[in-house]
C-alpha cells in the first residue's frame, strides 16, 4: 500500500491505496465520485476525463500515485454553490445530453477549452472534443452548446 | 387539435440535470457493503465439445466465495426467442464469447485470477464462419436441426414474366459487415438478496421485462420474487437486450449462491467479445427494368450471419424481407431472406434491425438504374416512389399519408442536390486529387414491431395529493429522450408545466409488461400509453369538477395549470390544477390511472409473404456530400441533410438529436465501422481498433422535420430513432460514386475499398465444408 495526497474539487484527500490503482479507480471506488465514467480503460473514449493541474487527462491512464500532490477537477466540482457552470447550462439548453455517459467528460473538455480559449472557432471546438467519443448525439448539439457557452461567458466578463 | 402548449416545443430533457452534474447513477455507480465482484471464464474454442470443467484450483484462491458452472444453475440455463442461448456453456461452446464458468470474489482482480485457473477439457469441432457455407449440406452442425435459423419469403406477381418484359437487367451482389453497438457504457449489474426471500437486480437492460423472466427462470423463482430496477442507461441502440441480460443473470446466480450482493461488470473487451452485433448480410439483387426507368421485376436473395445463437435473427430478417424492395413500385417480386448459424459472435437487434443492410443494396441499385436510364438519382426515385394508396411488395395498401416524394424533394432542395450532382459527375471534378461527390438515399420503414410480435405498452400516471405528478412507463429511456417525450405528453393532457412531472425509474413491479423498447416504438407505443393514462386521470378530475362547479364535464379544459369551463364562446377559469386535485382527494377519488396502448391489427402469411406487415410507415431521405482523397481513398464527410416525416415532433430538439446521432452512426457504418473476426476471434475489441466517428469526423448536419400526423400516434407522432440511421450509408456510398465513378458494393467504404475496390485483409477461414463431422 502507498499513500497519495491530492486536491479534488478544492477538497484535500489522503488515501491508502494499492500501487496498481488508477486515478479513475481512486475516484470511483475509493472516493465514491462516480460522475467520472469508465468506458474503455485504455484512454480512447474520454468518458473518464478529468482536469489535472489545468490539463484534461484520461483518468484511466493515470496511475493514482502520479496524481500525488496534484489538483484535480471532476464533474462533481464544475457547478459551484449549487449554480451550474455556463457549459452545463448550455448542454441542457441545446439538448446536448442524450444517454449522458459521455457528458461528464465532454463537459470537462469543454470547460478546459473555454478556460484556455474563450472564443474558440468551430474547428477549435471539434479538436478539443476529439478525444471524447459520443455514440448518441452525432456531436452537433454539443458543438452548439459549447459555442453558446462561449458567447454567454464572454457577455458576463 | 391545432395548437399545443408543450407538444412540439424544445423542452429541456427531464433527466438531463443529473447527467451534467455527475449525479445520474448508471449500473456501475451502485455499490453495497460487502458486495462481491464477478468474473468470467471464456470458451477457448469457437466450436468444441466440453468434456470436463475443473474448478478446484479456482476455489482455493483466497477471497473466492463461489465458482459456478452450468451444473449449478438451479433453473433454466437456456433462453431466447429460440431458447438456445446458454447462460453458462453446457455441452458445447459455439463462439468465443461463450462463458463456461463464473466466479465471485472479494474484488475484481481476485475473481479474474481465479477464473483464469479454471481448467476446461475440450474436443475441438470443425467450425464454420460463413453463413452461406453453414447452409451447405455437409457443413458442421452448430445446433440440432441444422444451421438454417429462418427462411422468409415474399412472392408477388410473376417474376419470370416480369424479367421477360424488361428492357434490361441490373444484377449486383452486395456485402455488409457486422458492427458493434458501441454504447459508451459497458454492461453492468448489481444483484442483492432482499429481505423478502427474493432478489433485486439493478442493471442496464434495454428489455428489462425479458431480463426479469430469464433471471427468475434461472434462479428457479416466481417472477414476483425478482425485482428489476432499471438504472440510468448509457446507450443501448438495441444492444443491451440478451447481452445485458447475460451479465445480470450471471450476477444473480452468484448472489443466490453466496447470499451476498454481487456486482458483475464488463470491461470494454468483455463487452465486445460477448455481445451480439448487427448482422452481416450477403445480398443478391436482380432487377428487370424498363427504358422509362420503371421496374418490372425484382428477384432478391439475402443471407444473414446469425452467429452462434438465434437471438433476434428471425425478426431482424423478417423486417428485411418486408422492406427488401424499398418504397418503390414493382409488380413482380420474389424475395428470399435466410439467417444461418455460424461460430461467429451471435447477431441480434441493432438500431435499424434488418433495414440498413437492404437499404444499402436498394439505394445502390436505384442509382445504378438512374445511370442506365440517364436521369438523376432524384428523378429516378420520384419516378418509382410510392404515393398515397400504393400497394407494397407484401400486398399492403398504404392508407396513411405517403410522404416519400415530399421528403425527397425537401432533401434535394436543402442540399442543392441536382446542381451539385451534375457538377460533380463531370470529368473536371472526377480527375481532381480531391473530387467531391453528393449522394441521395431514401427509405420507408414499418413502425413498431408489426406482424412479428405482440404489441402493447403500459404506463401509469399518478397525480399526488399536492398536484405533483409521477409517471411510470414500461418503455425505457436509454438516451433517446423517452422520459421527456412521455412527460411532455402527460403535461399536455393535464395542462400543467413539465417541471411538475417526475419520471420514475422503471421497475418490474410497477408497470405491466410493455414489451421491449425497440423498433422505434417508444413514442408511438409508450407515449400512446402515457397519453391514455393521463386522459384516464383527467376523466376522474373532470367528473369531480363537474360535481363541485356544476358544469358539464364535456366542457372542461385543462391548460396553464388551471381548469377551465370552455362552455360556449367564452372560457373562464374554475380553479387551479392543485385545487381540483385537493377536491378529488377530499372526496375519496385518488388520482391514479394506468393506460394501455394496443395497436391496429397486422397480419402475415408465411408462405407467400403477403399481408399488412405494419400498421403504419415513416418516410425519410438523406443527402451526403463528401470529398474523396484519390491518392489514399480517404473520404471526408462535408455536409449531410437528413429529412424525416415523424408524424408529429413531440420535442423538436430530441427529434433533431435522434437525427444527428443517426446520421453519425449510419455514416460510420458506411465508411469505417467494422467488427472484425478471424476464425471466430474478435479482433476489434476496444476503441483503439473499433472506430466510430469522432468530433473531427462528423459532417455539418442539417435536420429537416416533416410532420404529417398519423391517426395511430399520440398527437399524430410516429418514429425517428431507427429511420435516422437506416439510410445514411448508401447516401455516403452514392456520393463516393458521384465523386469517383466507382460503386462500393462491400461496406464499409474504407480507404482500401474506395482506393482499390477491395479489402486487403486476408480472409482466414478454418472451416472446411468438405470434411464431415459426426454429430455425437
Amino acid at each position: 500500500m502507498i499513500t497519495v495526497s491530492l486536491t479534488i474539487n478544492k477538497k484535500e484527500y489522503t488515501c491508502e491505496i494499492d500501487p496498481q490503482t488508477t486515478l479513475l479507480e481512486l475516484l470511483r471506488e475509493h472516493l465514491g465520485l462516480t460522475g467520472t465514467k469508465r468506458g474503455c480503460e485504455i484512454g480512447e473514449c474520454g468518458a473518464c476525463t478529468v482536469i489535472m493541474d489545468g490539463l484534461t487527462v484520461n483518468s484511466c491512464l493515470v496511475p493514482a500515485f502520479q496524481a500525488d500532490g496534484s489538483d484535480i477537477t471532476t464533474i462533481e466540482g464544475i457547478a459551484s454553490n449549487g449554480k451550474l457552470h455556463p457549459v452545463q447550462e448550455a448542454f441542457l439548453e441545446y439538448d446536448a445530453v442524450h444517454c449522458g455517459f459521455c457528458t461528464p467528460g465532454m463537459v470537462l473538455s469543454a470547460v478546459n477549452l473555454l478556460d484556455n480559449n474563450p472564443q474558440p472557432s468551430q474547428e477549435d471546438i471539434r479538436r478539443a472534443l476529439a478525444g471524447n467519443l459520443c455514440r448518441c448525439t452525432g456531436y452537433q448539439q454539443i458543438f452548439d452548446a459549447v459555442q453558446a457557452a462561449s458567447k454567454k461567458m464572454k457577455s458576463k466578463r | 387539435m391545432s395548437s399545443f402548449n408543450i407538444i412540439g416545443k424544445r423542452e429541456p430533457r427531464v433527466d438531463a440535470l443529473g447527467k451534467v452534474t455527475g449525479a445520474a447513477k448508471y449500473a456501475d455507480d451502485y455499490n453495497l457493503p460487502h458486495q462481491l465482484h464477478g468474473a468470467v471464464k471464456y470458451a477457448e474454442y469457437p466450436h468444441a465439445e466440453i468434456l470436463s470443467i475443473d474448478t478446484s484450483e479456482a476455489e482455493k484462491v483466497p477471497g473466492v466465495e463461489a465458482v459456478l458452472t452450468y451444473k449449478d444453475v438451479p433453473g433454466a440455463n437456456h433462453f431466447g426467442l429460440i431458447p438456445n442461448i446458454r447462460i453458462l456453456a453446457d455441452d458445447h461452446t459455439r463462439y468465443l464469447g461463450d462463458v463456461v464458468a463464473v466466479v465471485a470474489a472479494v474484488d475484481r482482480r481476485t475473481a479474474q485470477k481465479a477464473a483464469d485457473l479454471i481448467k476446461v477439457k475440450y474436443r475441438e469441432l470443425l467450425a464454420v464462419f460463413d453463413p452461406e457455407e453453414a447452409l451447405e449440406e455437409n457443413a458442421p452442425v452448430i445446433h440440432e436441426g441444422g444451421n438454417e435459423i429462418v427462411h422468409h419469403k415474399v412472392r408477388k406477381g410473376d417474376v419470370a414474366a416480369g424479367f421477360e418484359e424488361a428492357d434490361f437487367i441490373i444484377e449486383k451482389t452486395f456485402k455488409t459487415q457486422p458492427i458493434e453497438h458501441a454504447y459508451l457504457e459497458p454492461e453492468a449489474a448489481l444483484v442483492y438478496p432482499d429481505e423478502h426471500d427474493g432478489f433485486t437486480v439493478i442493471g442496464c437492460m434495454q428489455n428489462f421485462y425479458t431480463s426479469h423472466k430469464v433471471i427468475a427462470a434461472a434462479l428457479g423463482l416466481p417472477l414476483n420474487k425478482v425485482q428489476i430496477i432499471q438504472s440510468t442507461m448509457g446507450g443501448s441502440f438495441g444492444g443491451k437486450d440478451e447481452a445485458a441480460t447475460l451479465v445480470a443473470v450471471r450476477a444473480a446466480l452468484l448472489a443466490q449462491k453466496t447470499g451476498r450482493p454481487v456486482k458483475m461488470l464488463s470491461t470494454r473487451e468483455d463487452s465486445i467479445r460477448q455481445s451480439y452485433k448487427r448482422h452481416a448480410y450477403k445480398l443478391y439483387y436482380k432487377w428487370g427494368c424498363k427504358k422509362d426507368g420503371t421496374i418490372a421485376a425484382m428477384e432478391i436473395k439475402a443471407v444473414a450471419d446469425g452467429g452462434a445463437y438465434a437471438s433476434m435473427s428471425p425478426f431482424v430478417t423478417w423486417r428485411s424481407v418486408v422492406q427488401a424492395t424499398g418504397p418503390y413500385y414493382c409488380p413482380n417480386v420474389k424475395t428470399d431472406v435466410y439467417a444461418a448459424y455460424t461460430n461467429n459472435n451471435f447477431t441480434g437487434a441493432m438500431r435499424g434491425f434488418g433495414s440498413p443492410q437492404v437499404n444499402f443494396a436498394i439505394e445502390s441499385m436505384m442509382d445504378e438504374l438512374a445511370e442506365r436510364v440517364g436521369v438523376s438519382p432524384l428523378q429516378i426515385r420520384l419516378r418509382n416512389a410510392f404515393e398515397d394508396g400504393a400497394e407494397t411488395a407484401t400486398g399492403q395498401k398504404l392508407t396513411h399519408r405517403v410522404s416519400l416524394k415530399e421528403v425527397l424533394i425537401k432533401a434535394a432542395e436543402a442540399s442543392d442536390f441536382e446542381r451539385k450532382w451534375r457538377e460533380y459527375r463531370s470529368e473536371a471534378n472526377r480527375t481532381k486529387t480531391f473530387p467531391k461527390g453528393i449522394g441521395l438515399s431514401c427509405a420507408y420503414r414499418g413502425v413498431s414491431l408489426g406482424a412479428e410480435g405482440v404489441d402493447a405498452a403500459s404506463a401509469v400516471v399518478y397525480v399526488q395529493p399536492d398536484g405533483s405528478v409521477t409517471v411510470s412507463a414500461g418503455i425505457i429511456d436509454m438516451g433517446q429522450g423517452a422520459r421527456t417525450v412521455m412527460a411532455q405528453i402527460v403535461a399536455e393532457v393535464l395542462g400543467i408545466p413539465l417541471q411538475r412531472i417526475h419520471f420514475l425509474e422503471p421497475d418490474s413491479g410497477r408497470v405491466a409488461d410493455s414489451g421491449p423498447t425497440v423498433a422505434s416504438r417508444g413514442t408511438i407505443m409508450g407515449g400512446g400509453a402515457a397519453k391514455i393514462a393521463a386522459e384516464n386521470v383527467r376523466e376522474i378530475m373532470k367528473h369531480t369538477a363537474a360535481v363541485v362547479y356544476s358544469v358539464s364535464p364535456a366542457h372542461l379544459g385543462f391548460r396553464d395549470g388551471k381548469v377551465w369551463d370552455d362552455n360556449g364562446k367564452s372560457s373562464r377559469p374554475l380553479c387551479t390544477f392543485e385545487e381540483l386535485t385537493a377536491a378529488c382527494y377530499a372526496r375519496g377519488k385518488p388520482l391514479f390511472a394506468s393506460g394501455v396502448r394496443h395497436v391496429a391489427e397486422t397480419n402475415w402469411d408465411e408462405e407467400t409473404g403477403q399481408g399488412n406487415a405494419y400498421f403504419t410507415f415513416v418516410y425519410g431521405a438523406n443527402v451526403a456530400e463528401v470529398q474523396v482523397d484519390s491518392a489514399t481513398g480517404q473520404t471526408e464527410l462535408l455536409n449531410f441533410v437528413s429529412v424525416h416525416d415523424v408524424g408529429r415532433a413531440i420535442n423538436k430538439a430530441t427529434v433533431e438529436g435522434q437525427i444527428y446521432g443517426g446520421v453519425a452512426m449510419g455514416a460510420g457504418y458506411g465508411m469505417m465501422e467494422e467488427f472484425i473476426q478471424e476464425n471466430g476471434e474478435a479482433k476489434t475489441i476496444n476503441f483503439d481498433e473499433y472506430y466510430i466517428l469522432t468530433a473531427m469526423d462528423v459532417p455539418k448536419m442539417k435536420a429537416v422535420i416533416v410532420e404529417n400526423p398519423d391517426e395511430h400516434g399520440p398527437f399524430g407522432a410516429k418514429s425517428v430513432g431507427e429511420p435516422a440511421v437506416e439510410m445514411a450509408a448508401p447516401a455516403v456510398t452514392n456520393a463516393i460514386y458521384n465523386a469517383t465513378g466507382r460503386r462500393v458494393q462491400n461496406l464499409p467504404a474504407n480507404l482500401e475499398e474506395v482506393r482499390l475496390g477491395q479489402k486487403l485483409r486476408r480472409n482466414v477461414q478454418r472451416a472446411s465444408v468438405a470434411c464431415k463431422i459426426e454429430p455425437k
